[in-house]
This record gives structure tokens, C-alpha cells and sequence, in this order.
């Protein structure tokens, strides 16, 4: 009995993938593998699909969609690499070098800024990130070099980045803490009994025996950084992909991920063109997180061999 | 007895030993520990700004008045009113959606911990919930509005003139947002369940009970303070999600019922969350003190339920089974 | 070798020994292993069988020092004003009861005892004349090295194993290449090269129970102590791993002064030179290992080395 729910897990998945992308399929059909190229602007495509014909012969499917995906790997990549930097660098200050004054605040603030949710994060973003940028970091004569090709209004990249960092730090700090607390006290004390400073052997002994840890980490923060959509739908900005050779003003740039892409369009996903667009972007969103989870798992994999689950 | 020396985390070792001094590390090492306390400062830095310039902005804009006066849709802000059917719609979306999660999934560690058998299919489940954790929620939303269109799910929602069936209301949000806490729950129970030592599972076999009299017995009474912190987890990520609430409760304004049995459970509505967000300036409404307003009370909620989870984990060591 | 060691340690005459089996045949009765063969071929002696030939038989330098030492965990009293030697060329057993702080005081010799955040120490430990506390931890350890109870070689390959505490020593990390003479030296020291010659590069965890206490030796010898501690190293044992680590030990006396924490009687009186019985925390009595074993002074010591109690 108690399996049979646990299975209904098992069903609930199977549909949710099965049904997502049997929706999304006349998207993909249509567009063939350009849906993952570049092209025209995502915004304009999308409102044509929108605004299809009635008529099922007639609907519009083209799409390009690399903008999108492009601003989710930024984001994405941005925020877990100074997440992993950050985080990586206070678990190990937490477990082995904070004193007790200091764990006994940093902990439940750790917890606090896992718990704020992203609407909140998102708030603060547009109400005081986006206008410090858009003001202060951003000179007016910049502004109007490039006002022809996009607005630069401190809905930006930087911003976005900046805030998914502090979003998901405290998932991987938590998944780090706990790792680095249950290396083995043998390990860290035959380290130290060879001489070796506390540094060198949280960080050659304990941060080793813990990457199993740190990879699960980084999956989870990767997965709820490309699956984030409310903030960055707050704070990124209109469609555009950002160019990492126009120097400091490709931090300022707006970029629209996935996920923030959807939101947008929820409204209109009764016009059956453009619900099967917004499903395909689901689709996608989905196949990546399930690939993550596998990369998780096979990451950990050739670590058994010296020991660590 | 003993001095605390700011850099002294291993403890004191007598009054007069000096600690393992940073100073003679090799400079990449004493970098390495700098960097260590700078982030771990930062994170403090972060949290502290954003606590306490909500705590500003809520005291500077909430009023009594706004929690129990319902929204309006106004172009003058004074007549916009307050948020108190977002507030109930929170609290409904909540229970609705703890009440699906905590039963399955309290079920699901059970019988994962307990009976795991056949093992592939344990395996296969405990990576389905771990997938179900990683699927993003508006990918949820966006399955929850195919799935609750169908007309199989006609009954959850409103049905549109020409049977289209509509798929937005709180018994179909309340669904699909109790896969966000159904890892939470799992997890927690699942390691409450592990830390209890065979042996007690033991005397209870050895009394002559059945397996499914000590899990009902004896397991479950005492894993409580596991599925209550796993619980209190769930709704905080609940009451904390705005992409299911905008995509599968219409995110109203107002509470707005359908005729018949259940009415305001079939009915559309809005969350805390949707309210701030609506009136964010990437929303329609754009007022911004109403949503720093509402968005303070959202974080109390989300900060009282962590607060919960502490109390709770803190009773668990006490009756942990090794003391 | 070690710039310390007298250049000829001149050898004293063989001290009198008492027969221990007239006193008490069940705690000192030789092991029938010991001549499981390899190497050390010392034949079994005739008194109790101790491994080698010439106990307590050199003028040991003293190395380290404890002077009024007295350690506790909050205010329970592990350790209460134990003066001891610690000399170069001999091994020193720690025996006594369990719980009567033999490892307290072991690992207090390296300061290891600041990783428990309790605890806390009084007196004084000499290293060459010098206080411990006064020395950087870090040098300490180098000098004073340590092996646990329960085999701990760290998850990475046997080669890696061993340099790792070459490898982390300064800023500069060595290559490969120059680590492996002192790779292989240790594991040569610690009798483990000949078994793991062709496969350094393997888990360090995949070797069986005895091997890795003996890499964990290995490791221990690698950054060169001068004092090498051990705790209960073969309790976790099987008799033929504990022979084997027993006469490598005392192979290894004249290189490092060596100090081990037994609860095992018989071991203590088959490697040991001097012995030093602990009861409650005290320093019941230290004795060159004979005389331990055939003449105790106290009463408390007859009747622990007789089996009355422990």
C-alpha cells in the first residue's frame, strides 16, 4: 500500500515529462534544432506566435531562441561560480576557523537567507540594485551611445548575477557545512598530527573527503539558478544577449533567461501556438534539470574509489 | 578558566598556551584564511542589510489598516486598500498544499526507510523525489496548467463557456505546490527514521508487535519532530513561491469564488507573494510601499516558520535516543 | 642519522632480569607468532620472550620531557602531575587501565590534545630543552608524530598518502619526481615497500587493516620525526599484522624515540625498554620493563602486571 504511494511519485513524473513534451512537440517540429540558434529578436517572435490566425493551419511556431538561453547560462554560470567561491570559502570558516560567538549568529543567518523568498530578493533587486546601476554605475553618455541597440536601465546582468549568487549560497553553504562536519575527526587529526596547519588540512583533507558534497551542492544551486524565473523576470531586463566584448557595459546589459521568459507570456498561453512555445521552454528547462541530477550522480562516481560515498 | 581569543575555534588549551597562530602559515595559506572570514563576514553583511532594510521599509509603510482591508484595483493608491486576501490566500495555498505534502510524503520515507523493497524501485523513487526537488517551479506550474486543464480535472476549477475548463484555482495550485514541500518532508523524516538504532525496532519485534504496529507505534511518535521540521521547511518554501500562485491561481487581487460546493477552493486568488510581485515595478500595479509592505509580512511568515524549525530540531536533540 | 643520537651508543651490561613467568605465566607468556619470521630473526628469549636481545641495553638521550604534567576536560582530571623521560634509542610503553589517561598524556606530547576543545593543560613538556608551547605547533607535530588507534589513511592513493605531509610542509609544492625517494624510504622504513611497490597509485583504503597502520607508520616516518607516538596501534589488529608492526618498531628505535600507549601487557613486555604504569591518572610507577614486569615496586603495579585487575 505504502509502496503503491510512493510509486504514485514515479507516475506524477512520468506524466509531467511525457505531457510537457508531447505539448511542446509542434514547437520543436516546427522549428527544427533552430529553436537552439540565433535569429531574430525573441520578443518580436514571440508576439507574432501570439498573434497567430485562428486557424490551426495558420499558427506561427518560429522561434530563436538562443537569446534566452544564452542569459540563462550567463546567469546561471555567473552566479554558481561566485557561489561555489563564496560558499566553499564560509563553510569551511564556519566548521573550522569561526569562533563560537560568531558561528552561533552566522548559522541561523545562513538559514534566514535560504528561507527569503525570491519575490522578496526579487523586490529589493529592482527597487534598489536596478536604480543604483541604472544611475550610478551607468555613465549618460553611455547610455546614449548605445541607446539605438539597447537601453541600458540597470535591469542588467550584473544585477541579476549579484542577486542568484546570494539566492542560492546559502544551498550550497548548508550542503558544505554538513559535509565538512562529518569528515571523519580521524582524517582531520592525522593531518594534524603530521604537521600540517589547520588551512592546509581543511582544505586538502576536509574539503576533499567532501566533494561528493560540494558536487551535490553545486547541482542543487545549478538547478534552482536556471530554474529561477520570478526574480530574474524583476531584475534582468527585456530580450537581449549580452556581449562579453563590449568590456564593462556587457555587465549593464539586459538579458532575458528561460525561465523569466515564461512568466511573461503566461497570459497569453490560451492562444495554443504560443502554450506549446511556453511548454517547450518548459521542456527544456526540464530535460536540464534532469540532466544535472545524472551529472550529479555520475560526478560522484569515480570518487568511490578512493573511499568517499 | 578560560579566555577566548577571537581565533581560537579549537577551544582553549589552558591559560597560558598560545593557539596555532596563523602567522607562520605560508602566505598563500594566511590569503586562504583571510578569504575565509571575508566571505563568511559577507554573508552576515548580506543578510543583516537585507533584514534590516525590510524591517525599515515594513515599518515605514505597513499599518494595521492594510492587513485587513481588502485590495482594490485602483489607479490612486490611497484607494488600492490592503492585502488582506492575499494574506488569507497564502494561508489557504499553505494548509491546502501541507496537507497533500505532509501524509505522501511522511508515506513515501516510511516506506522508503522501513520496506525498500523491491530495492531498484526504492532506488528509482528516492531519485524521483530528488528529481521532483530539482524541477524548477515554474516548470511545475507550466505542467500543473496542462495537466488541470484537462476536462478529467474539470471538477478543481471552473469551467469556461464552450467546456473549456479553466485549470487556475487554489485546490489546483494547492496540488502542484505540494510537490515543492514533498522533498522537505521526505527528507527530514526519512532521516529522523534512520537515526533511530535497529535496536529499538528490535524490543518492539521482540514485545510480539507486527512491523506495521511498530511503525505506527513506535516509529512514527517518536520521527514527530522530524516530520514537523520537514513540514515547517515545506510551507516556508510555500509561502515563499510565486511561480505556481501566478500561473495556477490566476494571481487575482481578490479572492474570488465559483459557484457551488467549495466555491473559494475552486475559485481564483492571490498570494502574498503575488501581490508583491504585481505591485513590484516589474508588476502592473507598480506601488512600490504597498509591496515592501507585503512583502515584510511575507518575510515574518517565512522567518517565524524557520524560527518554528529551530524550536522543533531543538526539542529533537533532547529525546534523541543516545542521551 | 639524526644529528642527536650519540655516534655510539656505548652498550651497558645487560641488566639482571627476573623471571616474570615464576610470577604471573598468563600475563607475560610469549606469543607463539613472534616467530612468524621476516627480518628481525632475534630467537624467542628464554625470559618471557622478548623480542631483542639487548632490553633498556643503551644509554638513551633524553629527548622530550614531562614535567608536572597535569591535563583535564573541564573539570574532570585526566592526568594529574606526571613526570616523565622520553628517551632516543628505546620504546617507552604507556600502560594502565582504560581510562586512566595514557592517551590524554600521548597526545598531550604533540599539543594534539588542543584539537579537544575541554581540554586543558598544565606543567611543563620538554622538547630538547625547549617548551613545547614556546615551539610553532606546526614544527611540533613535524617532530613529534603520531599513530591512532584505528588505521586512518586518508582517501587518496598510497603515494600521495605518504607525501602528503612532504607536500604540505611549506609554500612550495615538490614534484613528483623529488618526493619519490622519500616516498619510498618511508614505505621501505615501515616494511610496507615490498608489498606495495607496484601499485602506488592505489586507494590507500583498498589495503588490508594491518597494511594501513603500517602506511599510517609510513606517513608518520616520512616527515622525519624524532619522536614517533602511537596509540594502541595493533588493538584493531589481527596477531600476525601486530607482529609485524611490533618488530618494526623495534627496528625503529634507534632512528626516533618512540613512545606507545598499549593496554596489551604482553606487548608492552615484548617491545618495550621502559614502561610507565598509569593508574587513575596518576603515574603508578616507571620502570625499565624487567624490572616492571619482575619486580614492580607498588603493590598497585603487582597486581596490574599479575592480571588482578585492569
Amino acid at each position: 500500500m505504502l509502496g503503491a504511494l510512493a510509486c504514485l511519485v514515479l507516475l506524477l513524473i512520468g506524466t509531467m515529462v511525457a505531457m510537457v513534451l508531447y505539448t511542446a512537440w509542434p514547437s520543436f517540429r516546427s522549428n527544427g534544432l533552430a529553436w537552439f540558434g540565433a535569429g531574430a529578436p525573441n520578443q518580436g517572435q514571440l508576439d507574432d506566435i501570439f498573434n497567430s490566425p485562428a486557424n490551426p493551419a495558420a499558427y506561427q511556431y518560429e522561434l530563436r531562441a538562443w537569446p534566452m538561453i544564452w542569459g540563462t547560462l550567463l546567469t546561471t554560470a555567473g552566479a554558481v561560480a561566485a557561489a561555489l567561491t563564496i560558499s566553499l570559502l564560509s563553510a569551511i570558516f564556519i566548521v573550522e576557523f569561526a569562533p563560537p560567538r560568531i558561528k552561533r549568529v552566522i548559522e541561523p543567518v545562513v538559514r534566514l537567507l535560504a528561507a527569503v523568498p525570491s519575490v522578496v530578493y526579487g523586490l529589493v533587486g529592482v527597487l534598489v540594485l536596478v536604480p543604483f546601476v541604472g544611475n550610478l554605475l551607468v555613465s549618460e553618455r553611455r547610455k546614449a551611445e548605445v541607446q539605438y541597440v539597447v537601453q541600458l536601465t540597470g535591469d542588467s546582468l550584473l544585477v541579476a548575477v549579484l542577486i542568484l549568487t546570494f539566492m542560492i549560497t546559502p544551498i550550497m553553504v548548508a550542503i558544505m557545512v554538513d559535509a565538512l562536519r562529518a569528515v571523519p575527526r580521524s582524517w582531520m587529526e592525522g593531518s594534524a598530527a603530521l604537521g600540517v596547519n589547520r588551512w592546509r588540512t581543511i582544505w586538502k583533507i576536509g574539503v576533499r573527503a567532501a566533494r561528493p558534497a560540494i558536487v551535490a551542492g553545486v547541482v542543487l544551486a545549478t538547478a534552482r539558478a536556471i530554474g529561477e524565473a520570478i526574480m530574474l523576470a524583476m531584475v534582468s531586463g527585456s530580450w537581449f544577449a549580452p556581449n562579453p566584448l563590449d568590456g564593462f557595459t556587457f555587465l549593464v546589459e539586459p538579458t532575458r533567461p528561460l525561465a523569466a521568459s515564461i512568466v511573461f507570456y503566461l497570459e497569453g498561453r490560451t492562444v495554443p501556438p504560443l502554450g506549446q512555445t511556453l511548454a517547450a521552454i518548459a521542456a527544456v528547462l526540464l530535460i536540464s534539470s534532469l540532466f544535472l541530477s545524472l551529472a550529479g550522480w555520475a560526478a560522484k562516481q569515480p570518487l568511490k574509489r578512493y573511499g568517499i560515498v | 578558566m578560560s579566555v577566548e581569543a577571537p581565533n581560537r575555534a579549537l577551544g582553549d588549551a589552558g591559560p597560558t598556551r598560545p593557539m596555532e597562530s596563523s602567522a607562520t602559515w605560508p602566505r598563500a595559506d594566511r590569503v586562504g584564511l583571510g578569504l575565509a572570514w571575508a566571505a563568511g563576514m559577507l554573508l552576515c553583511v548580506v543578510a543583516g542589510a537585507i533584514v534590516l532594510y525590510m524591517l525599515f521599509r515594513g515599518l515605514q509603510y505597513l499599518s494595521f489598516e492594510l492587513l485587513v482591508t481588502r485590495p482594490e484595483v485602483a489607479n490612486d493608491q490611497s484607494r488600492s486598500g490592503g492585502f488582506l486576501d492575499p494574506i488569507i490566500g497564502t494561508l489557504m495555498l499553505t494548509v491546502l498544499g501541507t496537507i497533500i505534502a505532509a501524509p505522501l510524503g511522511v508515506a513515501a520515507a516510511v516506506w522508503l526507510s522501513e520496506y525498500g523493497r523491491p530495492s531498484w524501485l526504492a532506488r528509482l523513487v528516492e531519485s524521483g523525489i530528488e528529481v521532483v526537488a530539482g524541477t524548477p517551479s515554474i516548470v511545475l506550474a507550466i505542467f500543473g496548467l496542462l495537466i488541470f486543464s484537462q476536462p478529467l480535472f474539470a471538477f478543481l476549477s471552473f469551467t469556461a463557456e464552450g467546456n473549456a475548463v479553466f485549470g487556475r484555482s487554489f485546490l489546483a495550485a494547492g496540488a502542484m505546490i505540494s510537490l515543492i514541500a514533498l522533498p522537505f518532508v521526505v527528507g527530514a523524516t526519512r532521516e529522523a527514521l534512520n537515526a533511530i538504532p535497529s535496536h529499538v525496532r528490535e524490543a518492539s519485534y521482540a514485545l510480539g508487535k507486527t512491523k506495521a504496529a511498530t511503525i505506527r507505534r513506535v516509529l512514527l511518535p517518536a520521527v514527530r519532530p522530524g516530520i514537523g521540521t520537514g513540514t515547517a521547511l515545506g510551507m516556508g518554501r510555500i509561502a515563499g513561491d510565486t511561480a505556481i500562485p501566478i500561473a495556477l491561481l490566476g494571481a487575482t487581487l481578490q479572492l474570488q469564488a465559483v459557484d457551488g460546493p467549495l466555491g473559494t477552493l475552486r475559485g481564483t486568488g492571490g498570494t502574498l507573494t503575488t501581490y508583491v510581485y504585481g505591485n513590484s515595478p516589474a508588476g502592473e500595479g507598480n506601488a512600490p510601499e504597498k509591496a515592501y509592505a507585503a512583502a515584510f509580512v511575507l518575510l515574518l511568515v517565512v522567518v517565524l516558520l524557520n524560527f518554528g524549525v529551530d524550536l522543533i530540531s531543538r526539542r529533537r536533540q533532547v529525546t534523541s535516543w543516545t542521551r | 642519522m639524526d644529528p642527536l643520537t650519540p655516534p655510539h651508543a656505548a652498550p651497558l651490561p645487560p641488566p639482571i632480569r627476573r623471571i616474570a613467568v615464576d610470577r604471573s605465566p598468563t600475563t607475560v607468556a610469549a606469543p607463539a607468532a613472534a616467530t612468524n619470521g621476516h627480518g628481525h630473526g632475534q630467537p624467542s628469549g628464554i625470559v618471557g620472550g622478548g623480542r631483542h636481545a639487548q632490553r633498556a641495553g643503551r644509554a638513551g638521550v633524553e629527548r622530550m620531557r614531562l614535567e608536572d604534567l597535569s591535563i583535564s576536560y573541564g573539570r574532570k582530571l585526566a592526568v594529574n602531575r606526571v613526570s616523565l623521560p622520553v628517551r632516543q634509542g628505546e620504546v617507552l610503553a604507556l600502560i594502565g587501565p582504560s581510562g586512566c589517561g595514557k592517551t590524554t598524556l600521548l597526545r598531550s606530547l604533540n599539543r594534539l590534545i588542543e584539537l579537544t576543545p575541554t581540554a586543558s593543560r598544565e606543567g611543563r613538556i620538554m622538547l630538547d630543552d625547549q617548551d613545547v608551547d614556546r615551539m610553532e605547533v606546526t614544527h611540533l607535530r613535524r617532530r613529534v608524530t603520531m599513530v591512532f588507534q584505528q588505521p586512518n589513511p586518508f582517501p587518496m592513493s598510497i603515494f600521495d598518502n605518504i607525501a602528503y605531509g612532504l607536500r604540505e610542509q611549506g609554500s612550495s609544492r615538490p614534484r613528483r619526481e623529488e618526493l619519490e625517494p622519500q616516498v619510498i624510504d618511508a614505505l621501505e622504513r615501515a616494511g610496507l615497500y615490498g608489498e606495495v611497490s607496484e601499485n602506488l597509485d592505489h586507494p590507500a583504503l583498498r589495503l588490508s587493516g594491518g597494511q594501513q597502520q603500517r602506511l599510517c607508520i609510513a606517513r608518520a616516518l616520512a616527515v622525519r620525526p624524532e619522536v614517533l607516538l602511537l596509540d594502541e596501534p595493533a588493538s584493531a589488529l589481527d596477531p600476525r599484522s601486530t607482529a609485524r608492526i611490533e618488530d618494526l618498531l623495534v627496528k625503529l628505535r634507534d632512528e626516533v624515540a618512540i613512545v606507545i600507549v598499549t593496554h596489551n601487557l604482553q606487548q608492552a613486555f615484548r617491545i618495550a625498554d621502559h614502561v610507565a604504569f598509569m593508574y587513575l591518572g596518576e603515574l603508578e610507577e616507571y620502570a625499565p620493563t624487567d624490572q616492571m614486569f619482575g619486580a614492580p615496586r607498588t603493590q598497585r603495579s603487582r597486581d596490574y602486571v599479575s592480571g588482578a585487575f585492569g
